[in-house]
C-alpha cells in the first residue's frame, strides 16, 4: 500500500523531469518530438509554406509531385505542401481545443460525482449513461447539425460528448481516493469538502486523465478531419487535412497525391500524440514496463 | 478539571454496538494511553473524538465528548471544522499514506495555518518552518520544499505531528504513532511528543498496544476490550499491581516479565468478533478467574483507592 502511494507519488515533479527529454524513454522522446514538430510546422506556417495555400493557380493544377511542388498540386492548381503546412494549424487546434473543454468539463463532474456520491452521482453517472448510449459520430454529427456546420459547432459538439470519458475515469480514481488515509488526514485538519477535493484529491488522480487526453487528441483530431470531409467541420477553401481529403477523392484515380498527403499528415500527426500517451504512462508509472 | 470529558461515549454500525459506555478523562498536560488488542475500539473511540466516523457506517450513538464546555458529539459538522486541527490535532499510524504525496511538506503544514487562522503565505510559511525545526527535522527551511516520498519514515512522522500541531491545538490524539516505525526511531518520535507536552503544554491521547510505550510516556492508562474500558487509573499503580485480569494478562504477555528461557505466556483464545460479545463479562470466555456470575452479569467500573477504576467482578482492590 505504502509503496503503491510512493509510485504513484509526485506525478507532478516527475511529470517536468519527463518534459527532461535526455532521461526519457523512447516512446515519449519519439512522441514529444513529432508533436514538437507539428508545433513548429503550425507556428511558422506562413514562413515556411512556399506558396499561398489558398490562391488559384490553373495552369498549374493537377501536377504529381515535382521539385516545384513536392506534394504536388490540386485541381486549383493549389500547392498540396503549403495546405499541409497550413492544415497542421486547424488540425492542432482543433485537438487542443477539442481536448481541454472536455478533460475541463469531465474533471469537474467526474470528481464532483465521486466524491459527493449518493443521488448527485446517481443523476451525473445515468447523464453519462445518455450521452454514452448513443454512438459517438452520430450524436457529434446531430448536434453540429443543430448548431450548423463550422468549427466553433464542433468544439460544442466536442464538449457535450467527450466529457463522459474523463468524468468516467476521474470518477473511479476518485471513489478510490476519497476514503484514503491521506484524506482522512486532511478531514482532522478541518479541512472543508470543496479543499480536500480540488486540492488533495484531484492533484493525486488526475494524471490518468492528462495521460487520456493525449490520446484523446488523436481521436478528435480524427474525428474533426472525418467531420469536415463530411462537410460540418471546417468549410472549404480553408487547408485543413479532412476537407483536403474530401476535395481530392475526386481524383483519387488520376491524381493519388491529393488525397494521400493530408492522409499521411493526419497519421503522423495522430502518431506523435499516441507515442506521447505511451510514454507518459510510463514516466508516470501507471503501466507496469 | 479536565480538558476533555468523555462520558457514556457508544458507537454502532448499524444494530450492532462496537464501542460501549466509555468514560475517558484527559487534563491538560496530560498524557493518556488508550490500550488493549487489535479490534478493541481504540481507533474508532479515536475517530469519534474527532467525529471522523465513516459516514454511513459508524455513528455515535450515545454519550458524550465535553471540551472547554461544548458537546462535540452533538456539534454541527460547521463547528466540528473548526474543532479539527484548531482545539484537536491528530496523528496516524502511517505516516507514509498519511501525507499527501503530491504536496510540499511545508505546504501542508501552512495550508491548515492559511486556511484557519487567515495568515498571510509568508507568516504561514515562517510558522512551518519553526514548526519543523521544533519536531527535530535539521535543515527546516530547505526542507520545506521536499515532497513526503524524499523523507525516511521517522522524519515523515515528524512531519506529520508538525502538520497536525500547525494551529496550536491543546489536545493532539495520536493513533499508534510509532507502530510503523522502527525501534530506535519509535523512542525518537516518544520522546518528542513528551517534550511538545512539556513545552507546549499539549495534552495527548496515545493509542497503542505496545505496553512497553504506555510505561515510558503515559500518565495514566485506559485498558480497552471488546469495546469497553476494562480498567482505567494512573499508569504506576495500574502497571504495578493491575486490578482487573485482563490487564494483568496483558501484562504477563510482555517479554521481559516472564521467565525469559520459557515460551512467552500468551492470552488463551481469540477476542471476540464485533457484534458477537458474549453475554455478562466480555473477557470471561478467556479469563483465569471466571466464575458463574461473569457469564451473566456485566461488571459495572467500580471505583477503586488511587482514582482507579475496574470493572470486573473480582476486582483487585490495591
Amino acid at each position: 500500500m505504502s509503496d503503491f502511494a510512493l509510485s504513484r507519488g509526485n506525478w507532478l515533479e516527475r511529470g517536468i523531469g519527463a518534459l527532461r527529454l535526455g532521461r526519457a524513454n523512447l516512446n515519449l522522446r519519439l512522441g514529444a518530438g513529432i508533436v514538437l514538430a507539428w508545433a513548429l510546422v503550425a507556428l511558422l506556417a506562413p514562413w515556411i509554406a512556399p506558396f499561398d495555400p489558398i490562391a488559384h493557380n490553373l495552369p498549374d493544377k493537377l501536377q504529381g509531385p515535382s521539385l516545384a511542388y513536392p506534394f504536388g498540386t490540386d485541381n486549383f492548381g493549389r500547392d498540396i505542401l503549403s495546405r499541409v503546412i497550413y492544415g497542421a494549424r486547424i488540425d492542432l487546434q482543433m485537438g487542443v481545443i477539442g481536448v481541454l473543454f472536455p478533460f475541463l468539463i469531465g474533471t469537474t463532474i467526474g470528481s464532483i460525482a465521486g466524491y459527493a456520491g449518493g443521488w448527485v452521482d446517481s443523476v451525473l453517472m445515468r447523464l453519462v449513461d445518455v450521452v454514452l448510449a448513443f454512438p459517438f459520430l452520430v450524436l457529434m454529427l446531430a448536434i453540429i447539425a443543430i448548431l450548423g456546420p463550422g468549427l466553433y459547432s464542433f468544439y460544442i459538439a466536442m464538449a457535450l460528448v467527450g466529457w463522459v470519458s474523463y468524468a468516467r475515469l476521474v470518477r473511479a480514481q476518485v471513489l478510490v481516493l476519497k476514503t484514503s488515509d491521506f484524506v482522512t488526514a486532511a478531514r482532522s485538519l478541518g479541512f472543508g469538502r470543496l479543499r480536500i477535493l480540488f486540492r488533495h484529491i484531484l492533484p493525486n488522480c488526475i494524471a490518468g486523465s492528462i495521460v487520456f487526453s493525449m490520446s484523446d487528441v488523436v481521436l478528435v483530431v480524427l474525428s474533426g478531419s472525418a467531420i469536415s470531409y463530411l462537410g460540418l467541420g471546417v468549410q472549404p477553401p480553408t487547408a485543413e487535412w479532412g476537407v483536403m481529403i474530401a476535395e481530392g477523392q475526386n481524383f483519387i484515380t488520376t491524381a493519388w497525391w491529393i488525397t494521400t498527403f493530408p492522409g499521411l499528415a493526419i497519421v503522423f500527426m495522430a502518431l506523435g500524440f499516441s507515442l506521447l500517451a505511451d510514454g507518459l504512462a510510463e514516466r508516470l508509472g501507471l503501466r507496469q514496463r | 478539571m479536565s480538558l476533555l470529558e468523555v462520558r457514556n461515549l457508544s458507537i454502532a454500525a448499524g444494530a450492532s454496538t462496537l464501542v460501549e459506555q466509555v468514560d475517558l478523562d484527559l487534563a491538560e498536560g496530560e498524557v493518556l494511553g488508550l490500550v488493549g488488542e487489535s479490534g478493541s475500539g481504540k481507533t474508532i473511540t479515536c475517530r469519534a473524538l474527532m467525529r471522523l466516523l465513516p459516514a454511513g457506517e459508524l455513528r455515535i450513538s450515545a454519550g458524550s465528548i465535553h471540551l472547554n464546555g461544548r458537546d462535540l458529539a452533538r456539534a454541527s459538522e460547521a463547528e466540528m471544522r473548526k474543532v479539527r486541527g484548531v482545539e484537536i490535532g491528530m496523528i496516524f499510524q502511517n505516516p507514509n499514506s498519511h501525507l499527501d504525496p503530491v504536496m510540499r511538506i511545508g505546504d501542508q503544514i501552512a495550508e491548515s495555518v492559511r486556511y484557519h487562522e487567515g495568515a498571510s503565505a509568508g507568516e504561514a510559511r515562517s510558522r512551518a518552518i519553526e514548526l519543523l525545526r521544533q519536531v527535530g527535522i535539521p535543515d527546516p527551511a530547505r526542507r520545506m520544499a521536499a515532497y513526503p516520498h524524499e523523507f525516511s519514515g521517522g522524519m515523515r512522522q515528524r512531519a506529520m505531528i508538525a502538520v497536525a500541531l500547525a494551529c496550536r491545538p491543546k489536545i493532539l490524539i495520536a493513533d499508534e504513532p510509532t507502530t510503523a516505525l522502527d525501534v530506535t526511531v519509535q523512542a525518537q518520535v516518544l520522546r518528542l511528543l513528551l517534550d511538545l507536552r512539556d513545552r507546549l503544554g499539549l495534552a495527548i491521547v496515545l493509542v497503542t498496544h505496545n505496553l512497553g510505550v504506555v510505561a515510558q510516556t503515559c500518565d495514566s492508562l485506559a485498558v480497552m476490550y471488546a469495546g469497553r474500558v476494562m480498567e482505567r487509573g494512573p499508569k504506576r499503580e495500574l502497571l504495578r499491581m493491575p486490578a482487573h485480569p485482563y490487564t494483568a494478562a496483558l501484562l504477563g504477555c510482555q517479554p521481559g516479565s516472564a521467565n525469559p528461557a520459557e515460551p512467552l505466556p500468551a492470552i488463551p483464545g481469540q477476542p471476540p468478533a464485533a457484534g458477537a460479545f458474549p453475554a455478562g463479562c466480555r473477557f470471561h470466555p478467556r479469563c483465569p478467574r471466571a466464575a458463574a456470575i461473569c457469564e451473566s452479569e456485566r461488571p459495572a467500573l467500580r471505583a477503586l483507592r488511587d482514582r482507579r477504576v475496574a470493572a470486573c467482578h473480582f476486582a483487585v482492590a490495591p
